[in-house]
């Protein structure tokens, strides 16, 4: 039973990883060394905006190269409210800001949910290189659209000056806001794992290998293949919110193409369409930036050699590597 | 008579200056096999494209249980039941042969929007799945992935999918091809039985098993019908035997 042999290791894998994440931040804790916190907080934050993108990349094959549009509205909306909130200005209409995040999350799922389905649907229409440039352009659009919106920070950013609230937690310090973010990543996590093996994700999973067979049995891969991209992109939204609640701060550059870049390399690095893929690769990436970049500015140069070595030697990513090739039942 | 199940009126598909389907009439009967015959180049696989929808004819109706297919995708004639098997196998490769069948059980409770139930323990899938597999005879590979099933297995999984989809009528892109004598002859004596359960337009090379399959046989030369008939009537029609069968006349 090589199957199930294999699908125990990656369980395996998987948990470890799980508790490796956890057990940095409360290492770090009990040290009294809160940068180590703010690091696992990046790894889970990051971690949770590929998991996103991994429904539509890893599961169906959707190259989206816009994902930081998702990315940096979900930032928006959490400094946007925040920043009425804490002005005591209404947002429009006398619609109030607000500070909790489970509202921010709310708002930012709807806005990124609403904004994929029309940039989807018209995306969708193309395949291959031309989706990556559709994807793209849109969000270049949106970046663009938010360096030249004055009202908040345009091209400067827009600092949050209080870190939005979560009921029953103090989320203003480093280890509870972790949890909270830890939290959200694992609920994602298992979002993704029920998806993958339901009805949708089987026909998710078949768009992206043969969708002239999907067709054929009569299944539109268009429909699928678009509620994928809005699931994706409200998960990455929600990456964005708590990123900026995180930095405290939120700017056009989460828009920008290189973080769409950055999360696709974080999904090859751990393995695309694996479960954990994007948690062992947002370990990888931060780690590679901490270590690294601590050397050199040019950090980036020696990731490069990284990605090139596991794009030509090990497609499987780290989870690749660590637990086999990927299993379908 | 009863009405065809499947009926081509005229139609015309050009590539260019290519005529590959050149005015094409032809109907399926109930619980018939109509085999579709010709050279290489004849225009049967681009017929089977129009009529399921792959590829858009110039001119001309395709009717499918006395309904226009004009405007439907192929997704949606597979919904009201037109199944198809593709010339070169064509199926989900990562996934095990049980579960290329369940997609189509799975298409045909007309459900995909469903995003938490796991559909390895959900019976309702994976219990028709398995009687398909074990009607074509490949039970014992359905948890093998496609990719590496061999050539008949695969045609075999084409034909379980064709079945799992319910389908009210099948159009088979030489289901044959790649076959052994033995898988020939057991895949003829399957589709035998399989034509009173749905009409069958059958594109075959193998002419053994058309004659031995079909009710009728329409030839098709430079994307023309050139004859339409019995087995006897085809088999000694002289335009035939000139255009396709080799005989100097």
């Amino acid at each position: 039973m090589t199957n199930a042999s294999l699908m125990t290791r990656e369980t395996i894998v998987n948990v470890l990883l799980a508790l490796l994440l956890l057990a940095i931040p409360l290492g770090a804790s009990a040290m009294g060394e809160p940068f180590y916190i703010t690091l696992a907080t990046r790894i889970a934050v990051l971690a949770l905006a590929a998991v996103g993108l991994n429904i539509a990349l890893g599961l169906g094959g959707l190259v989206s190269f816009g994902h930081a549009a998702f990315f940096g509205l979900g930032g928006y909306a959490a400094g946007v409210l925040a920043t009425h909130a804490f002005d005591g200005v209404p947002l429009f209409a006398g619609i109030p800001g607000t500070d909790s995040m489970p509202i921010i999350w709310l708002v930012t799922v709807v806005v990124c949910g609403l904004l994929a389905l029309p940039i989807g649907a018209i995306s969708l229409r193309t395949t291959g290189v031309y989706f990556i440039m559709i994807t793209l352009a849109f969000a270049q659009m949106i970046y663009y659209f938010a360096i030249s919106w004055p009202a908040y920070g345009g091209e400067d950013g827009l600092s949050i000056y209080v870190r939005s609230a979560f009921p029953g937690a103090n989320a203003a310090q480093p280890l509870p806001f972790f949890l909270i973010c830890y939290a959200v990543l694992m609920t994602a996590l298992g979002l993704f794992w029920l998806l993958r093996g339901s009805r949708f994700g089987a026909a998710l999973q078949a768009a992206r290998q043969n969708a002239t067979r999907l067709s054929a049995v009569g299944i539109a891969p268009f429909n699928i293949r678009l509620v994928a991209f809005a699931v994706s992109a409200m998960v990455t939204g929600v990456a964005g919110a708590l990123f900026a609640d995180l930095n405290k701060f939120v700017s056009p550059s989460m828009m920008s193409w290189h973080m769409s870049g950055e999360l696709i390399v974080l999904i090859i690095l751990g393995g695309k369409g694996r479960l954990f893929g994007p948690v062992a690769g947002a370990m990888l990436y931060v780690l590679f930036e901490f270590a690294l970049g601590g050397i050199t500015e040019r950090w980036q140069f020696f990731l490069g050699l990284i990605l090139l070595g596991v794009v030509l030697f090990a497609r499987g990513g780290l989870l690749g590597l660590l637990a086999g090739k990927a299993r379908h039942g | 008579m009863a009405e065809p199940v499947l009926e081509i009126l005229e139609l015309r598909k050009t590539f260019g200056a290519l005529k590959a389907t050149d005015g094409v009439s032809l109907t399926l009967m109930p619980g018939e096999i109509h085999a579709l015959i010709g050279p290489n180049g004849a225009g049967k696989s681009t017929l089977i494209h129009q009529i399921s929808g792959s590829i858009r004819p110039n001119s001309g109706t395709i009717r499918f249980l006395g309904q226009d297919m004009a405007g439907l995708d192929m997704a949606a004639r597979a919904r009201l039941g037109l199944g198809r098997s593709f010339q070169i196998s064509s199926l989900v490769q990562e996934f095990s042969a049980l579960r290329n069948v369940m997609l189509a059980v799975q298409a045909r409770q007309g459900s995909s929007f469903r995003f938490f139930r796991p559909v390895m323990g959900d019976p309702t899938l994976t219990e028709p799945a398995m009687a398909m597999l074990e009607r074509v005879g490949l039970a014992g590979r359905a948890h093998m992935p496609a990719a590496e099933l061999s050539h008949g297995e695969r045609r075999q999984l084409e034909i379980a999918i064709a079945l799992a989809l319910g389908s009210k009528a099948f159009l088979f892109d030489e289901p044959m091809a790649g076959m052994g004598p033995e898988g020939s002859k057991s895949l003829t004596k399957f589709l035998d039985g399989l034509r009173h359960e749905a009409p069958i337009l059958l594109v075959e090379h193998d002419m053994d098993a058309v004659f031995a399959l079909a009710d009728r046989i329409s030839v098709l030369v430079y994307g023309r019908v050139v004859a339409t008939g019995t087995v006897d009537v085809i088999r000694n029609d002289p335009e035939v035997r000139r255009a396709y069968l080799g005989e100097a006349a």
